[in-house]
């Protein structure tokens, strides 16, 4: 459903994406890992069609994000990073704001905002500013709002940064529901999160794909089974002790 | 062309201005403004004049907006982008275009709305005499043409850059240049060191010209077709600039 061919970015000289690829099949997660800088938010606002790549391609359900943009973008939800939202408006004018937009049917809207409302628990702060909202509702709200029009590829740059343990746990589950209809690619530098969620991840380091398998390959890879280790060792080049890379 | 996505986030942008102060304060100022200067007890002024025509109105209507218009087009996207919420309006099935036309006709329409609120000036000037409608109908037409102008400047130096103050700035001077291109001083300050055709091509952008011509009921295809290409052309670049951003 998700298809990233050859992805680079060039600002000036600086290469921050370096021909990046993968596919992402219905009922998948993919964590999209690397240190902060090493160019996962630059990804995915090109496959998001923010952001023009150099060079390559990305597909969304068949449809290039660089030839046809508006109807790629119709089967996207996208949870943009530290989750900007219009804080002037309140929580359902901005659900239904959106929904208008995503341009999901009149007759459907207020079902689509009770759905997303119930799915991100937002029951309490429905009728709320959203320059009022904590960090952890104000996540919820832009996790709702790529809801709304039900989507088929869910693309969330670092979900469940600066959440508490429980709201990231209620993310978690969130997610791991959604996975059953939806190819879902999330960026995190969280390394519990990806085994806990992910079905495979990718490791980029300096704009380049350094790794791509199974949580449980990676973890594989040390004596230990210490998944931050193997994460070290591949990204700045370490050797460490009983990781074999 | 006015779509079904243009006219969502035309009602969304035109809300904004009632869901923070900016809109009210705006509101007040101007109309208090435009009032306070209107019957100035200056030379010029309404009670001087000794005719019931809202001349002296639309006199100070350019430069009310001059610093007003500004104000209003700073936060167009500037405030877009340093929130980032302008990742999540472009990701939408919208083209740049389409949120370009959207905001501008938004904010269009405020600055309509603020003028439709000076109609006391015209009851009074009713009350008074006998005003030609038709000359007052063309000045409203000629400060609303102008509105758009600087507004389409400002769009897109708000596009420009992600501080707002800059942006202010920024559309403050060249509104300034704009309105004042066919001035004497500034006219002689360009003949002193350039040929005849590039002072005429000056004077002939002046924006203040061409509203004064329609404002005193002179009213010509060449002056809408003015700020028809004014208009399109401060649009066009805005749409390029937030082109040029998503390849940046």
């Amino acid at each position: 459903m998700l298809e990233v061919r050859s992805l680079s970015k060039k600002f000036g000289d600086f290469q921050a994406v370096n021909d990046v690829s993968f596919t992402l099949k219905k009922g998948e997660v993919l964590g999209f890992l690397g240190p902060n800088g090493a160019g996962k938010s630059t990804t995915m606002k090109m496959i998001t069609g923010f952001l023009e790549p150099t060079s390559g391609d990305a597909t969304i359900c068949g449809k290039s994000v660089q030839v046809e943009p508006l109807s790629a973008r119709k089967d996207l939800g996208y949870v943009p990073e530290n989750a900007p939202l219009y804080e002037d408006m309140y929580v359902r004018e901005f659900l239904y704001f959106i929904a208008k937009m995503r341009e999901v049917f009149n007759d459907k809207i207020e079902e689509a905002i009770n759905k997303v409302i119930k799915m991100c628990s937002l029951e309490n702060v429905e009728y709320q500013k959203l320059e009022t909202l904590s960090k952890g509702y104000k996540r919820r709200v832009s996790l709702a709002q790529s809801l709304i029009h039900d989507p088929k590829v869910l693309i969330l740059d670092e979900p469940t940064d600066g959440l508490d343990p429980n709201q990231k746990h209620d993310v978690r589950e969130l997610i791991k529901e959604l996975a059953k209809e939806k190819c879902i690619l999330i960026s995190t530098h969280i390394l519990e999160e990806v085994e806990e969620v992910c079905d495979r991840c990718i490791i980029i380091g300096e704009g380049e794909k350094l790794f791509e398998g199974t949580p449980a390959e990676l973890k594989s890879k040390s004596a230990k089974g210490r998944i931050q280790d193997v994460f070290r060792a591949i990204t700045k080049g370490e050797h460490l002790e009983g990781v074999a890379i | 062309m006015i779509n079904q996505t243009v006219k969502n986030l035309f009602f969304k942008e035109f809300a904004s201005y009632f869901k923070t102060p900016l809109g009210y304060v705006f509101l007040v100022i101007f109309l208090f403004g435009i009032g306070y200067l209107t019957f100035e007890p200056g030379r010029g002024s309404f009670f001087y004049m000794r005719e019931a025509s809202m001349t002296s109105f639309f006199k100070y209507i350019p430069w009310m907006f001059l610093f007003l218009i500004p104000a209003v087009s700073m936060r167009l996207w500037s405030e877009e982008r340093k929130s980032g919420t302008v990742e999540l309006l472009l990701t939408m099935p919208v083209t740049v275009k389409q949120a370009v036309l959207a905001k501008f006709f938004a904010s269009w329409a405020f600055i309509g709305l603020a003028l439709l609120g000076t109609f006391p000036m015209i009851i009074t000037v009713t009350y008074l005499g006998k005003p030609d409608y038709g000359v007052i109908f063309l000045g409203y037409l000629a400060s609303f043409l102008i509105a758009g102008s600087l507004l389409a400047v400002g769009g897109f130096f708000s596009a420009l850059t992600k501080n707002q103050v800059i942006s202010f700035i920024l559309t403050v001077c060249v509104s300034f240049l704009l309105l004042m291109a066919g001035s004497p001083p500034i006219l002689d300050f360009i003949s002193s060191f350039s040929p005849k055709y590039v002072v005429d091509l000056f004077e002939s952008l002046s924006v203040l010209n061409h509203f004064d011509s329609i404002e005193r009921g002179v009213f010509s295809l060449s002056n809408i077709w003015f700020f028809s290409v004014m208009i399109s052309f401060w649009l066009f670049g805005n749409i390029i600039l937030l082109d040029e951003n998503k390849a940046n």
